[in-house]
C-alpha cells in the first residue's frame, strides 16, 4: 500500500546546521496491518511518519501511496490526500483549547465542505463507540488524559481515513489506559484500517495487536 | 453549478463558525484592535458626515439666493451702485427680476461680533422694527417684542423693536443677520440716497445664467457678476479642502492604526501558532487558513465599521459634532447653533471604506499569509 | 489638483496596489528562475508557499479595483458641480484628456486581473502546476499596466482645477472657460438597438455553446464575443437604454443611472455585465493551455463553468435592459 524507496530528508539544507534526519529508507507497508516504528528519540521515526502521512515531502526518493507517486506533489495536493486517507493521533493530543470536544472532532471535516449536521452526526457516533457521549460538549481542557486521547482518536476518524497514524500514542498514558488504547487499535484493524505508529513503549511494541515492528536508528532501518 | 457551489458555501460557513469561536476565545487581544479600529472609523466618519451635512446645508441655503449678483468695481474694489445704474442694464432676455440690495456690516462691541444688516422692503419689515437671526438673539438675549438699541458708526443711538426672531432652519447663514426696513437702513448707516450695495438678478433657466452674466459684463464693463453656481462651487471646494486638510492631519492616525493592525496580525502568540499548526496537520490547506483569517479580518472590519459609523452618526446628528465643529464650521465669531439634517451618502461610505478597511486589509495580508504557511508537520516535532 | 477625500482615497488605493505588486515582482522573478516542481528541496517548498501570497494579493487587487472603479465614477459625478458645463460624470471625465483613458485603463486592469485569476485557478488544480512560469511572466506584464493605470489616474486628478472664485476678486471665468463636452452622445437608436441585441445574443449564444460542449475554438470565440458584447452593451446603454431610464430623449449618460435619483438601476445592469464579461474573458484566457496534459481534464470543466456564469450574466443583462426599455414611458421609435 505504501512504498518508500531511497527516502532522504534534510533539514536546514545548505546551511551550516544542515542535518539529515533520514538517510536512505526502503520500505513497503502493507494495508490492514499495524506497523510500529521503534527507535530512540532523534532516530528519525517521527520524520518518517510525517513523510508517509503527507505532512511533508522527502528531499529525495520516492513515496508511493496506493501505487501513485506522491513524493513530488505540491502541498495543496498532499493536503487533500492527507485529509481523505490519513487520520492523526499526536503525542500531545494537540486538541484546540477553548473548544468543546465535539468542535475539536469535526475540525478536519471543515475543509471538505460536508454539512455541519452530517459532521455532528458522525462525530456523535464515534463518541458513542469510544464511550465518551457524556463529554460531547465539555471543553477539552476539562477532560482527563484518557478522555483527551479518545477525543483525539475520534478526530482522527471523522473523515473515515484508511490509514491511522499515531505518534507515541501511549507516552502520556498509564498502563490501564495504555491497554485500553491497544484494544481500540485492534478495533481499527478489525475495521480494515492500516495503522502506523511510533513507540518505544514495550507494552506497545510487544503487544499482539502490533503485526510488525520496524527499527530505526540514525535515519536508517535497523532490522524488522 | 449548484451541486458544486454548495460544499463551497458550506465550507465558508464552517470557516466563519471557527473564526467566530476563535475570536470569542481571544476577546482581550481582539478587543484592543477593535476599539482602535472603531475609533478610527468614528473619527473619519464624523468628519465625513459633518462636512457632508454642512455642504447640504449650504446648498439648501443658497437655493433661495438670487442666481446672479452684480457688484460695481472702482479701482478694482467693490463700490456702491450709483443711482440710475440699475436702468443702464436695460432689458436682458431671461432675467425675471432685478433689484438693488442694501446690506452692510455692523460691529457690536457688547458681544465683540459683526452683524450683517440687510434692508428689506417696508411691507416685510416695518420701520422701527427689526428681525434678528437666532444666534444673535441668543447672544443678546432677545425675544420678539424686546427693544434693543445700536450706536451707529456716526455715534447716534437707534432703538429698534424686535418684531421676530428668524427661523433657526437656516441658521448657518442667518446666524448674525439683522433685517431692517430700507428707510431705517439708510438712516442708520447714513447711506447716500439712491445708492445700493449691489444688484440681485433672478434668472429662470439655469442654462441661461452664463450668457446673461456675459451680457452684463459687456454692458457694464465696471461691474462684476457673481453667479450662484460659482458661490456654491466655491463653498463646496472650501468644505472639500477643509475635509482634506483634516484628513491629512489624521493620516498619522491611519498610519498608526495600520502599524497596530500589522503588529497584531504578525505577533501571533505561541498558542495561536500551535493552533494553526494543528489545523494544518489535521487536513486544513494553506488556502483554507488564509480564507479563515480573511473572514476574521472581514468580521472585525464590519463590526468596527458598524460601531464607528453608528457612533459617528449619533455624534454628528444628535450632538452636533462637538469634536470637529471648531475646525470645520463658520468663520464668524458668532457660532450658529443648528441641527444638522441627517444625510448619508454612498460616496462617503465608499471613501470611508478606502480609508479604513482597505489599509487594514493591506496591512494584515502578508502576516496572514506568513501564519498560514506554518509547516504542517510542526506539531509533530 | 483638487484636495478632496475621495481623490486621496483613490490615489492611495492605486498607489498601494502598485507598491504591493512591485514589492512582489522580485519574488515572481525568483519563481520563474528557480521553480522545479520535481525537487523536494526547502527552497522549492518556500517558492510554492509564496505562490499563495501572490494569489491572495492579486485577488485583493481585483476586489479593490472593482471598488475603486465604482468610487471613481461616483466621485466624477459628485465633482461635476465643480466644473463649468459639466452636467454629470461624463463632463468631469472630459475636463482633461486623462479622464476617460484612466477609466478605461482601470476597467482593463479589472478584466486582466480576472483573466489572471482564471489561469491561476486552473493551474492550482493540476498537481504539477504546469503554468507557473507563464503565470508569473504574465504577472510581471500586468505590473506595467497597473503602473500605467496609476499614472493616468494621477495625471487626471492633477489636471483637475475647479472653476472656483479665487479670494477677493471673483473674476468671471464662466465666460472664457473652455466649455467641455458635458454630455455623452450615442448612436442613432435603431442601429444601436440592432447592434446591442445582435452583439449580446451572440455572446450569450456562444457562452451557452461553450458551456454545453466546450472546445478550444468556442472558448476563443466566447472571449472575443465577450469583449464585443461588452462594447455593444456600452453602446446600447449610451444610445438608448439610458434614454429610456431617464425618460429623456437626449440624456445619454452611462453613469447617472447609478445614482439614487434613478433608483440605482445601473447596478442591475453593470453587475451582471461586468461579471459576464470577466467570466467570458476568463474562459478564453484558459484556452491556450487546454492541451497541457495535466490540465486537459481540468480546463474544460472550469471554462464550462465560467461560460455558464457568462451566459447567465448576459441573459440577465439583456432581460433587465429590455425590462427597463419596456417599462419606460419614453417613446423613441414609433411603432
Amino acid at each position: 500500500m505504501i512504498e518508500l524507496s531511497n527516502i532522504k530528508k534534510a533539514f536546514n539544507q545548505g546551511k551550516p546546521n544542515e542535518y539529515w534526519a533520514l538517510n536512505g529508507i526502503d520500505l513497503t507497508l502493507e494495508a490492514g496491518k499495524v506497523t510500529a516504528f521503534r527507535g530512540p528519540s532523534g532516530s528519525g521515526k517521527t520524520t518518517l511518519l510525517t513523510l508517509v502521512g503527507c505532512l511533508s515531502r522527502p528531499t529525495s526518493g520516492r513515496v508511493r501511496f496506493r501505487g501513485e507517486d506522491i513524493s513530488g506533489l505540491p502541498e495543496r495536493f498532499l493536503t487533500e490526500i492527507r485529509r481523505q486517507s490519513f487520520g492523526f493521533i499526536f503525542q500531545q493530543f494537540n486538541l484546540i483549547k477553548g473548544l468543546s470536544a465535539l468542535e475539536n472532532v469535526i475540525l478536519p471535516g471543515f475543509p471538505t465542505g460536508r454539512p455541519r449536521a452530517e459532521l455532528v452526526a458522525s462525530a456523535s457516533q464515534l463518541f458513542a463507540q469510544l464511550k465518551l457521549e457524556h463529554r460531547l460538549h465539555a471543553k477539552v481542557e476539562w477532560l482527563s488524559g484518557g478522555e483527551q486521547q479518545r477525543v483525539a482518536i475520534a478526530r482522527a476518524l471523522i473523515n473515515n481515513p484508511q490509514v491511522i497514524i499515531a505518534d507515541e500514542p501511549t507516552a502520556n498514558l498509564d498502563t490501564a489506559l495504555c491497554r485500553e488504547f491497544m484494544a481500540i487499535l485492534e478495533s481499527f484493524t478489525a475495521a480494515g484500517k492500516t495503522v502506523l505508529l511510533t513507540s518505544h513503549d514495550p507494552l506497545v511494541v510487544e503487544s499482539s495487536a502490533v503485526h510488525r515492528v520496524v527499527g530505526i536508528r540514525d535515519g536508517k532501518l535497523t532490522d524488522d | 453549478m449548484p451541486n458544486l457551489a454548495s460544499p463551497w458555501l458550506e465550507k465558508q460557513r464552517h470557516l466563519i463558525d471557527f473564526t467566530l469561536a476563535s475570536l470569542g476565545r481571544r476577546k482581550t487581544k481582539n478587543l484592543g484592535l477593535l476599539v482602535a479600529y472603531a475609533l478610527l472609523v468614528f473619527v473619519l466618519a464624523s468628519l465625513a458626515l459633518f462636512t457632508n451635512a454642512l455642504r447640504t446645508e449650504a446648498t439648501f441655503v443658497l437655493a433661495g439666493s438670487p442666481e446672479v449678483i452684480l457688484q460695481r468695481m472702482v479701482a478694482g474694489r467693490h463700490d456702491l451702485i450709483p443711482p440710475g445704474y440699475l436702468d443702464k442694464i436695460g432689458r436682458i432676455r431671461g432675467v425675471q427680476k432685478k433689484e438693488g440690495r442694501l446690506w452692510g456690516y455692523y460691529y457690536d462691541p457688547v458681544v465683540n461680533a459683526n452683524y450683517t444688516f440687510m434692508a428689506r422692503p417696508a411691507e416685510e419689515v416695518a420701520s422701527g422694527t427689526i428681525m434678528v437671526g437666532a444666534t444673535l438673539a441668543r447672544a443678546r438675549g432677545l425675544a420678539a417684542g424686546n427693544v434693543i438699541s445700536f450706536r451707529s458708526y456716526s455715534g447716534k443711538l437707534f432703538a429698534f423693536k424686535v418684531a421676530s426672531v428668524l427661523s433657526p432652519d437656516s441658521e448657518l447663514l442667518s446666524a448674525d443677520l439683522v433685517l431692517v426696513s430700507e428707510a431705517d437702513f439708510r438712516a442708520f448707516f447714513e447711506y447716500p440716497a439712491g445708492h445700493y450695495t449691489d444688484i440681485a438678478l433672478s434668472v429662470a433657466n439655469p442654462l441661461e445664467v452664463r450668457n446673461i452674466a456675459a451680457k452684463l459684463a459687456e454692458a457694464l464693463p465696471d461691474s462684476r457678476p457673481i453667479l450662484r453656481e460659482e458661490v456654491l462651487r466655491t463653498y463646496q471646494s472650501v468644505f472639500d479642502w477643509r475635509e482634506g486638510i483634516v484628513l491629512t492631519v489624521l493620516s498619522g492616525a491611519i498610519l498608526a492604526f495600520v502599524i497596530l493592525a500589522w503588529e497584531k496580525a504578525s505577533g501571533l502568540s505561541a498558542e495561536e501558532k500551535r493552533e494553526i499548526g494543528i489545523l494544518k496537520a489535521i487536513g486544513w490547506e494553506t488556502g483554507d487558513v488564509i480564507r479563515m483569517k480573511l473572514w476574521e479580518g472581514l468580521l472585525i472590519s464590519l463590526t468596527a465599521f458598524l460601531l464607528g459609523f453608528v457612533g459617528a452618526y449619533i455624534h454628528v446628528f444628535h450632538f452636533g459634532a462637538p469634536i470637529f465643529e471648531p475646525v470645520l464650521k463658520g468663520w464668524a465669531v458668532l457660532y450658529p447653533r443648528f441641527t444638522l439634517v441627517p444625510a448619508v451618502d454612498g460616496l462617503q461610505i465608499a471613501t470611508l471604506f478606502f480609508f479604513t478597511v482597505f489599509p487594514y486589509t493591506a496591512a494584515v495580508l502578508v502576516p496572514i499569509w506568513r501564519a498560514a504557511i506554518t509547516d504542517p508537520d510542526a506539531v509533530m516535532r | 489638483m483638487l484636495f478632496q477625500p475621495a481623490i486621496i482615497a483613490l490615489l492611495m488605493a492605486a498607489g498601494v496596489a502598485v507598491l504591493m505588486l512591485t514589492a512582489a515582482a522580485p519574488f515572481a522573478v525568483q519563481v520563474i528562475l528557480r521553480w522545479d516542481i520535481r525537487s523536494g528541496s526547502e527552497q522549492q517548498l518556500a517558492l510554492e508557499r509564496r505562490t499563495y501570497l501572490f494569489s491572495t494579493l492579486l485577488s485583493f487587487v481585483f476586489v479593490i479595483q472593482l471598488a475603486a472603479l465604482l468610487l471613481f465614477v461616483f466621485n466624477a459625478d459628485r465633482l461635476s458641480g465643480m466644473f463649468v458645463g459639466a452636467m454629470c460624470a461624463v463632463g468631469t471625465l472630459n475636463v482633461n484628456d486623462y479622464g476617460f483613458p484612466s477609466l478605461i485603463s482601470q476597467m482593463g486592469v479589472f478584466f486582466l486581473a480576472a483573466m489572471w485569476l482564471a489561469i491561476n485557478h486552473v493551474d492550482t488544480r493540476a498537481p504539477d502546476y504546469p503554468l507557473v512560469r507563464i503565470k508569473y511572466g504574465l504577472l510581471l506584464l500586468l505590473l506595467p499596466v497597473l503602473v500605467l493605470s496609476f499614472w493616468l489616474e494621477l495625471q487626471y486628478f492633477l489636471g483637475l482645477k475647479a472653476n472656483v472664485i479665487t479670494s477677493c476678486c471673483g473674476s468671471l471665468f464662466s465666460g472664457d472657460a473652455k466649455t467641455i463636452a458635458g454630455e455623452a452622445s450615442g448612436m442613432e437608436a435603431q442601429p444601436a438597438i440592432f447592434l446591442f441585441y445582435s452583439g449580446l445574443t451572440a455572446a450569450t449564444g456562444l457562452a451557452l455553446w461553450h458551456w454545453r460542449r466546450g472546445s478550444r475554438r468556442s472558448g476563443y470565440l466566447l472571449a472575443a464575443a465577450s469583449a464585443a458584447g461588452f462594447v455593444a452593451a456600452i453602446i446600447g446603454v449610451l444610445s438608448f437604454i439610458s434614454l429610456y431610464i431617464y425618460e429623456h430623449p437626449h440624456h445619454h449618460c452611462p453613469f447617472c443611472i447609478l445614482k439614487p435619483e434613478y433608483d440605482y438601476q445601473g447596478y442591475w445592469l453593470y453587475l451582471p455585465l461586468f461579471t459576464a464579461t470577466a467570466a467570458g474573458l476568463g474562459a478564453g484566457a484558459l484556452q491556450p493551455f487546454a492541451r497541457v496534459r495535466s490540465l486537459a481534464s481540468v480546463i474544460p470543466g472550469v471554462s464550462a463553468r465560467l461560460a455558464g456564469i457568462s451566459a447567465l450574466g448576459y441573459s440577465l443583462f439583456i432581460a433587465i435592459a429590455t425590462y427597463f426599455v419596456l417599462a419606460s414611458k419614453l417613446i423613441l421609435i414609433e411603432h
